[in-house]
C-alpha cells in the first residue's frame, strides 16, 4: 500500500472515523482504523460491532493494499501534521507516514483478525442533510443517558410514507419532531429505535453533502441495522431491541393557558437565575399577565436570584418549577424567535414549541417540533 | 378564651431524668427515694427522684452525704446507654412535632412551635401533646414552659416542676420576671450576681429599673445592655435546630441465621418501612440508603447507594436496599443480621420533586402518608405492606406475618 493525500483531507477522514472507536475495545483490533486503498480511493474505517464508520477520500496511489493501525495514535499524528502532502507507505508490519520534514513509523495490528464491516442495508429514503441534522439534534437532547434503561437511550424513528417522526424521552422530557422526506418506495412504514448518541453524532457530521440516505434492515430480533450515508461518508449502527413508550398518548393536545416567550431574552434570564440553582434545585417560573418572574435558590445557605422577563401570557397566574437544564435544553432546541409554552397546571407537563410568525391557532403544524417538560413539584 | 397567644417557644425538661428512667425500668421503685450515682466512697449523685429530693438530696452531692440525709434511698448505678436511648426517643417525639428542636442536653430542649400550631392548635395544646406523648411513649414525665421567648420558657419550665406546665403570655412576662432574683437571668453566674448585689440590685425588677449607666459600670457595657433587655423579657434568640441527625437506621438480628433470600427481602421491607416512617415523622428525607449485612461468622459489610432524589418512601428505600442486597449475589450464605440506614438527610419540606412521565399522580408516598395517618389514629400495625401480612384462615383477620424465629436471639435495634 502506497499513496499520497492532502493533509486536510486525510485528517478530516481519520478524525471522523476515530470518533466512533470504542474507548475500551473488547478486543485489541477494534482499537484500530482500517486503511484500504483501491485505485484512487482510500477508505478509512472503524467498527466496534455496534457502530461502523467509513470515510472515502481521493488519493493518488501507486499500490493498493489494506492495513490496520492503532486508531487514536493515527488520529493524533494526522491532526498534528504540518500543512504538506502526506505520503503513506506500508513497510512490512509497519506503516510509514511522512509529511514535510516529519517522519512516523507505526506498528500495525493483525488486519486478518479485523471483522468485516456490515454492508449498508437497502435504501429506505432520502432526506435533506441539514434538516435531518436539525431534527435529530432537537430530539436527541431529550434522550436518556442511563444505559440501564436502554429504551430511554434511543431515538424512536417512525417512517410513514413521506413523513418521518423522531421521538426521545428520558422520562422527564419528551421531544418529538416530524419532517418530510423522500421514501424509496411509496407507502413505506417502519418504526425502529436508534441509539441516540450515535444518531446525533452521525447526523451532525453528515452535512457536507446536500442529502443523507437512510437505509434500514430489520432482520431478526435485535439484528436490525440503520445505515446513514452522506457524501463520502457512511455509518451504520445496530438498532436497540426495546419497546418505546406510547409517546403520542403522553403528549397533551390541549392546554389551559399558554405563554409566548422571546427565546433569546428568556433564555438569558433563565441562565442567569439558574446560576444559583444548585444541582437538583428547580427554577421557579411565576407567570402573570404580561410577564414571568424567574427565581432560584431561597434557603438561607444558598444564593438567591430573581429576574423578570416580559412575555405574552394571559391565563390565570401560574407558578411552575422546572429543572433549569431541561428548560434550557428545550429553549435551545426550538430554533425560532419566539417559543410557545402550553400549560395545563403546575404539576402537569408543559409543552414548548416553536412559534411561527404570524401567530396561528396552536394546532401542531406538519414538520413541527414539540418539547414536553415534566415540572418539578415545588416545596411547600 | 385566651390560652397561649403570642407564645411560640417551648422549653421541655425531663423530670429527674436518669432517676425516672430507672423507675420506669423497675416499677417497684415507684414512689420511693431513688438516687442514681456512684455508690463508692467518692460517688456523687447524678440524679434523684423527687421523693429523695424531699430529703434535701440533689445532684452533684456526694452519695454518702445523700444517704445520711435519706437513709432509705435506693442507690442505682447509672446506665448511660439506656439514658441515651430514652433521650433519642424523647428528641424524636419533639422532632415529630416540629423540626425546630434545639437540644440543650440529653434531657432538655427548646422547641419553636409557631409552625406546628397551625396543625395542632395553640402552643398550650402543643405543650400538652408533648407531655402526653413523652409519657405515653417513654413512660417518664417532663415539665414544659411556654413563653414568647427562650429564656422565659426555660424559667417557666423550672418553675412548674415536676410534671408541670406553665404558660407565660406576653403581657405576663414582666410580672413573671420582676420578682425573681437576678441570679435567675441567663448569663448571671455567681460573679455577676455578686457584682449586681454590690450595687444593690437583687431582683430582676430592680435591675430593670436601674439606670443603665449603673448596670454597665457593674457588669460591663455589653453585659449590662443584655441583662437590661432580658429583664424586660426581650430575648431575640431563635430556636436553632442542632445539627440534623446525620442518619437513621434499623437493623434486625435473626433468631437463627437465614440464607433464604425471600426471608431477607421481607425483613428488608420491614426495616425500610420502619426507617421511612421515622423519616416522615421527623420531616426528613434520605439522600443515601445503606444496607448492612452481618454473616454468621460476624464479618460485616455495608453497601450504599445515593438515590436519584431524596426520599422518605418505604418502597424506595426497600427497592434500593434490595438491589444492594441482590447485587451481593450471595449464594445462600448464612446471614445473621441485616440493617437499613437512611443517610445524608434533607428536610422534606424543602425538597422539590422532579416529576416523571408515566408516574401516577398519587404515588407510593401518598399511600404511605395515608398509612401514617391511619397508624396515628388506630395504632401501630393498622396498615402495612401486604407482604408483611398473614391472613388468618379462621377469622379472616389480617395479622402480622411471623418474623423468622424471633426468640430467643432476635434483637432489634433502632437509632436516630
Amino acid at each position: 500500500m502506497k499513496f499520497r493525500v492532502a493533509r486536510e483531507v486525510l485528517s478530516d477522514a481519520v478524525a471522523w472515523t476515530a470518533r466512533s472507536l470504542p474507548p475500551r475495545p473488547s478486543v485489541p483490533v477494534l482499537a484500530g482504523i482500517l486503511l484500504e486503498v483501491q485505485g484512487a480511493s482510500l477508505s478509512v474505517s472503524g467498527f466496534d460491532y455496534e457502530v461502523s464508520a467509513r470515510a472515502e477520500v481521493d488519493v493518488s496511489s501507486t499500490e493498493d493494499g489494506r492495513t490496520l493501525v492503532p486508531g487514536r495514535l493515527l488520529a493524533e499524528i494526522v491532526r498534528a501534521l504540518p500543512p504538506h502532502p502526506v505520503d503513506v507507505v506500508a513497510e512490512g508490519a509497519r506503516l510509514a507516514i511522512s509529511c514535510g520534514n516529519a517522519r512516523f513509523s507505526l506498528p500495525t495490528l493483525p488486519v486478518e483478525d479485523y471483522p468485516s464491516l456490515p454492508s449498508l442495508p437497502s435504501t429506505a429514503g432520502v432526506v435533506d442533510s441539514d434538516a435531518f441534522a436539525e431534527a435529530v439534534g432537537q430530539v436527541a437532547v431529550a434522550a436518556g443517558r442511563d444505559d440501564t434503561l436502554p429504551m430511554l437511550t434511543g431515538v424512536r424513528l417512525e417512517i410513514e410514507d413521506d413523513r418521518v417522526t423522531l421521538a426521545a424521552t428520558d422520562r422527564y422530557r419528551l421531544a418529538v419532531r416530524e419532517f418530510a422526506w423522500r421514501p424509496e418506495v411509496s407507502g413505506l412504514s417502519a418504526a425502529v429505535l436508534v441509539p441516540a448518541r450515535t444518531l446525533a453524532d452521525a447526523a451532525k457530521t453528515l452535512t457536507s453533502g446536500p442529502e443523507v440516505v437512510l437505509s434500514l434492515s430489520s432482520g431478526g430480533a435485535g439484528e436490525g441495522i440503520l445505515g446513514l450515508s452522506g457524501k463520502d461518508r457512511q455509518t451504520t449502527t445496530r438498532l436497540l431491541d426495546a419497546e418505546f413508550v406510547k409517546y403520542r398518548a403522553i403528549m397533551p393536545n390541549e392546554s389551559a393557558s399558554h405563554a409566548l416567550l422571546p427565546v433569546g431574552a428568556f433564555t438569558d434570564a433563565a441562565k442567569r437565575v439558574a446560576l444559583v440553582a444548585e444541582r437538583g434545585t428547580p427554577l421557579r417560573c411565576e407567570f402573570t399577565p404580561g410577564q414571568v418572574t424567574l427565581r432560584a435558590g431561597g434557603t438561607d445557605d444558598e444564593g438567591q436570584a430573581e429576574e423578570r422577563c416580559d412575555v405574552e401570557f394571559d391565563g390565570d397566574p401560574l407558578t411552575i418549577g422546572f429543572n433549569p437544564t431541561f428548560l434550557l435544553d428545550g429553549l435551545a432546541s426550538v430554533h425560532t424567535e419566539r417559543a410557545r409554552m402550553d400549560f395545563t397546571s403546575a404539576l402537569k407537563p408543559a409543552v414548548l414549541s416553536g412559534h411561527e410568525e404570524p401567530a396561528e391557532d396552536g394546532a401542531p403544524r406538519p414538520g413541527s417540533y414539540r418539547y414536553l417538560i415534566m415540572p418539578v413539584r415545588l416545596p411547600g | 378564651m385566651e390560652r397561649a397567644e403570642g407564645c411560640r417557644v417551648l422549653h421541655v425538661d425531663m423530670d429527674a431524668f436518669f432517676a425516672s428512667v430507672e423507675v420506669r425500668r423497675d416499677p417497684s421503685l415507684a414512689g420511693r427515694p431513688v438516687i442514681v450515682g456512684g455508690a463508692g466512697g467518692r460517688g456523687v449523685v447524678t440524679s434523684a427522684t423527687y421523693e429523695a429530693r424531699a430529703f434535701g438530696v440533689h445532684s452533684a452531692m456526694p452519695t454518702a452525704r445523700a444517704l445520711r440525709l435519706c437513709p432509705d434511698a435506693v442507690v442505682v448505678p447509672g446506665d448511660m446507654a439506656l439514658y441515651s436511648e430514652v433521650s433519642r426517643g424523647v428528641m424524636a417525639v419533639f422532632r415529630s412535632i416540629t423540626p425546630l428542636v434545639e437540644p440543650l442536653s440529653v434531657d432538655e430542649a427548646f422547641l419553636e412551635v409557631s409552625g406546628a400550631t397551625r396543625r395542632l392548635g395553640d402552643a398550650l395544646a402543643v405543650a400538652e401533646l408533648v407531655k402526653a406523648r413523652v409519657f405515653d411513649e417513654q413512660g417518664i414525665t417532663c415539665s414544659v414552659g411556654v413563653a414568647p421567648t427562650k429564656f422565659v420558657a426555660k424559667l417557666a419550665s423550672t418553675r412548674s416542676k415536676p410534671d408541670g406546665l406553665l404558660v407565660v403570655r406576653p403581657h405576663e412576662v414582666v410580672g413573671f420576671l420582676h420578682p425573681l432574683p437576678v441570679g435567675a437571668l441567663w448569663g448571671v453566674g455567681p460573679r455577676t450576681e455578686e457584682a449586681l448585689h454590690a450595687v444593690g440590685l437583687r431582683t430582676v425588677g430592680q435591675l430593670a429599673h436601674a439606670p443603665v449607666e449603673l448596670l454597665q459600670q457593674a457588669v460591663g457595657p455589653g453585659s449590662g445592655a443584655h441583662l437590661r433587655e432580658l429583664s424586660w423579657g426581650r430575648d431575640p434568640r431563635h430556636v436553632v435546630p442542632d445539627e440534623r441527625e446525620k442518619s437513621t437506621g434499623a437493623e434486625e438480628t435473626f433468631g437463627r441465621d437465614v440464607d433464604d433470600p425471600r426471608v431477607i427481602h421481607r425483613e428488608l421491607l420491614h426495616l425500610s418501612e420502619r426507617v421511612a416512617g421515622r423519616l416522615r415523622g421527623a420531616g426528613h428525607q434520605a439522600r443515601t440508603v445503606t444496607l448492612k449485612v452481618r454473616f454468621s461468622d460476624f464479618t460485616t459489610i455495608t453497601r450504599s447507594r445515593t438515590l436519584p432524589a431524596p426520599s422518605d418512601v418505604g418502597q424506595v428505600l426497600y427497592d434500593t436496599a434490595r438491589e444492594l442486597f441482590d447485587a451481593l449475589a450471595l449464594d445462600r450464605v448464612a446471614v445473621r443480621l441485616v440493617g437499613v440506614r437512611a443517610e445524608r438527610l434533607a428536610d422534606a419540606g424543602a425538597t422539590s420533586v422532579q416529576l416523571a412521565l408515566g408516574e401516577r399522580e398519587h404515588g407510593r408516598r401518598d399511600a404511605e402518608l395515608a398509612a401514617d395517618r391511619a397508624v396515628a389514629r388506630f395504632g401501630a400495625g393498622a396498615v402495612r405492606p401486604a407482604t408483611l401480612l398473614r391472613r388468618d384462615g379462621i377469622t379472616g383477620r389480617s395479622q402480622a406475618a411471623p418474623r423468622p424465629d424471633r426468640a430467643p436471639r432476635t434483637t432489634r435495634r433502632d437509632d436516630g
